[in-house]
């Protein structure tokens, strides 16, 4: 089965918006150290930030989602030092229950007295660092993976991180080795009067045959706006298996835009899951290349939002090698006057015979104020493919509800029972049970009697 | 007191009036049939008794138990012991059978003051109902009818009558679709739960449901309208004559 291709996107060349206060920047990038080893790599990130400007509604890429306020907030780097309400913070969201290398980050800044990394892992060899620390200690390795599949060129975001690059997580695993914990990646970001920005950087490289599960969670608090720009890089080398979570659970106040880069081998297997709950505005994008034959990717997504929250998935799965499946599945509840939005970029390769592709956009609308726009992007130039896409914007179905109650159960918890099925579909993909259970605990939390749905659908 | 009063109901759907004044009375312990013709308003009856909001009720009175059964939304009357198995019982995917009925049960009792049932009770409960209607447990992990066959749907809905336990059980064409051997099975599953006080209208387009749910009464509904009543022969005679025997036009009966 063949579809049509549709359009293709080149670099932008509309016109930008300049950044309003671009000293921000500007003092933000003058203060980092000149000698660092990797200030090459942040100065050519800084070319292309001051060439891009952020993004207008006129770039395609961006034509949902507004970011002005990015653009005209005068963010300063966060302060380092953790505040009482930041390790709070720590305790609530690290994962406690489950044995895995906990790793946190205040500010943008590791903070080893609040980390935890077992000993079993690293005697394989596994190395799970500080950014900081590994450009400090051992830059080639880093150097020869940092950067590379992060799209610089072209997202604005993306180059302003690497032009503040300054500290995050490495995690580098072996040749066919099997992590035995998952790594918990923590950042909190707190911005108690002025609006401050954080830059974190992460980069992942699973050696051939290896296997691990990292979990990054954002968090924020403060009255002031923050932004937290992050930009992640993973490198599944031939036949490693990853499984990558990702919960955004900032406050009101907190601008989150974030760049997942995925660049499979063959017979890899990725699995991202990205939970985005918080935050006024989200921008997630997420490019993935499947660049080896036999690869398996899974993205699930799922967003709850209310309120004004504006959150977008811009994903961009390109198929370069024959014989890969992809799948994404990809849902919203919005509520109130929140809004979503979905872009699923899928681009097949002429060689990349045999692809298989699915994508799946579902999303509830609980009020007429919310609104979604989902908007499927194919551009397939082999003629041996499977590829399809759906998407179903609606409401709760009537008929449902009135089964529900037919049989004694109240409006009120019918109603929430639907909107907790339809969220819990991708919960329940979550591998991590005490993060699963958190996920379900926070989804039941904004369900009007959803404390009543407890004890597992 | 009755158990079921219905004065002269008129209702109808987007402007259209369907039910044209039905009078019906059912007591404690019988079972009641209602045969017509497509378009005669026996699904939308039985919605209305159920409460679905798109049915408009512009005239006449039902009385449930001695209650105004009109005013009550549907998860009220649920809980005051009405039970309507669906004709076509909708999916609910990602709601397990087993937390639905959980649910149910426990909104019942909440509403009745009583201890919601514990999950050691409610397995036995679960056990006990199953063999009614010849399911296994694998059926409580499933989402509620999600893949089901029409006729493990119909068996589904016995079930779920089962355990609720109501009062005045409400079939909506429950032998639509099935074949013999099914319909034996949620016959079966239906008599057992006849008793003194269970009250049930059986709503049927086909006479066979009724050799194996034998009813005491039996209503031919025409046009809106209840046109005759009888014993369980009416059924069979009806099956020989057709619809048109009850009809503004049909021949006088000799008997009537």
């Amino acid at each position: 089965m063949t579809t049509m291709t549709t359009m293709t996107t080149t670099p932008s060349t509309t016109p930008r918006t300049p950044a309003a206060t671009p000293d921000v920047f500007a003092a933000a990038f003058e203060a980092l150290d000149a000698d660092s080893p990797v200030h090459g790599l942040r100065e050519r990130g800084y070319e292309h930030f001051q060439a891009l400007g952020f993004p207008t509604l006129r770039n395609e890429e961006w034509r949902y989602t507004n970011v002005r306020s990015i653009a005209r907030t005068a963010f300063i780097p966060a302060h380092a030092e953790p505040t009482d309400a930041a390790i709070a913070l720590v305790k609530r969201h690290m994962l406690r229950d489950t044995p895995a290398h906990k790793v946190v980050f205040i500010n943008g800044r590791h903070r080893p007295e609040l980390s935890e990394i077992g000993e079993d892992d690293l005697r394989s060899g596994v190395r799970l660092e500080s950014l900081a620390t590994a450009v400090r200690e051992d830059c080639s390795t880093l150097r020869s993976w940092l950067g590379q599949h992060a799209d610089m060129q072209r997202d604005a975001f993306a180059a302003l991180n690497t032009a503040l690059l300054a500290d995050g997580a490495f995690l580098y695993v072996p040749r066919d080795v099997s992590m035995t914990r998952p790594v918990h990646l923590l950042f909190i970001a707190t911005a108690p009067d002025e609006p401050a920005m954080t830059h974190p950087r992460i980069l992942i490289v699973a050696e051939a045959g290896s296997r691990a599960t990292i979990v990054e969670t954002y968090v924020s608090e403060g009255a002031a706006a923050s932004l937290t720009n992050t930009v992640t890089e993973i490198v599944a080398r031939d036949g490693a298996n990853v499984d990558h979570y990702k919960v955004v659970r900032e406050g009101p106040a907190a601008f989150h835009v974030s760049s997942l880069n995925i660049h499979q081998a063959k017979d890899t297997n990725v699995a991202s899951h990205c939970f985005s709950i918080g935050g006024r505005l989200v921008r997630n994008n997420l490019n993935a290349a499947l660049d080896g034959t036999g690869c398996h990717s899974t993205f699930n997504g799922l967003v709850v939002a209310r309120g004004e929250q504006h959150v977008d998935n811009h994903l961009s799965i390109e198929h370069l090698k024959p014989n890969c499946n992809s799948w994404e599945y990809y849902k919203t509840i919005l509520d109130e006057k929140a809004r979503g939005v979905f872009t699923g970029r899928i681009y097949v390769a002429q060689d990349a015979q045999k692809t298989d592709a699915k994508q799946t956009s579902m999303n509830l609308l609980l009020s007429d104020g919310a609104e979604v726009t989902a908007k499927p992007q194919l551009e397939i130039f082999a003629n041996d493919v499977k590829c399809t896409h759906g998407a179903t914007i609606g409401q709760i179905d009537d008929d449902q509800l009135f089964y529900l109650r037919s049989r004694g159960i109240d409006p009120v918890v019918a109603r929430s029972l639907l909107v907790y099925a339809f969220a819990n579909e991708t919960i329940r993909e979550v591998r991590i049970d005490e993060l699963r259970a958190r996920l379900e605990d926070v989804v039941l939390g904004r369900l009007p009697q959803g404390r009543e749905l407890q004890g597992g659908l | 007191m009755a158990l079921l009063e219905i004065r002269n109901l008129h209702a109808g759907i987007d402007g259209h009036e369907i039910i044209k004044g039905l009078d019906l009375v059912v007591n404690e312990g019988e079972v009641h049939s209602i045969m017509g013709p497509n378009g005669s308003g026996k699904s939308t009856l039985a919605r209305v008794l159920a409460g679905e909001a798109c049915y408009e009720v512009t005239e006449g009175q039902v009385l449930y138990k001695g209650k105004d059964l009109l005013e009550m939304d549907p998860d009220v009357r649920a809980c005051e012991g009405l039970f309507m198995a669906f004709q076509y019982p909708v999916e609910v995917p990602g709601v397990s059978t087993k937390y639905f009925l959980k649910a149910a049960i426990n909104a019942r009792r909440k509403y009745r003051g009583e201890d919601e049932l514990d999950a050691v009770d409610f397995l036995d409960l679960v056990k006990s109902k199953l063999d009614l209607v010849h399911m296994s447990d694998s059926l409580l992990d499933r989402a509620v009818n999600e893949g089901f066959s029409g006729g493990e749907k119909k068996r589904a809905e016995i079930f779920q009558m089962a355990m609720l336990e109501p009062e005045l059980c409400v079939l909506d064409e429950t032998d639509s679709g099935l074949d013999i051997d099914a319909l034996k099975v949620v016959a079966e599953g239906v008599n057992k739960l006849r008793n003194a006080q269970r009250g049930f209208v059986v709503i049927t387009h086909y006479q066979r449901l009724l050799n194996y749910i034998v009813p005491d009464v039996v209503h031919v509904l025409l046009d809106g309208r209840i046109v005759k009543s009888g014993g369980k022969e009416l059924a069979l005679e009806l099956e020989e004559g057709g619809y048109g025997l009850f009809g503004e036009n049909a021949p006088q009966p000799v008997n009537a």
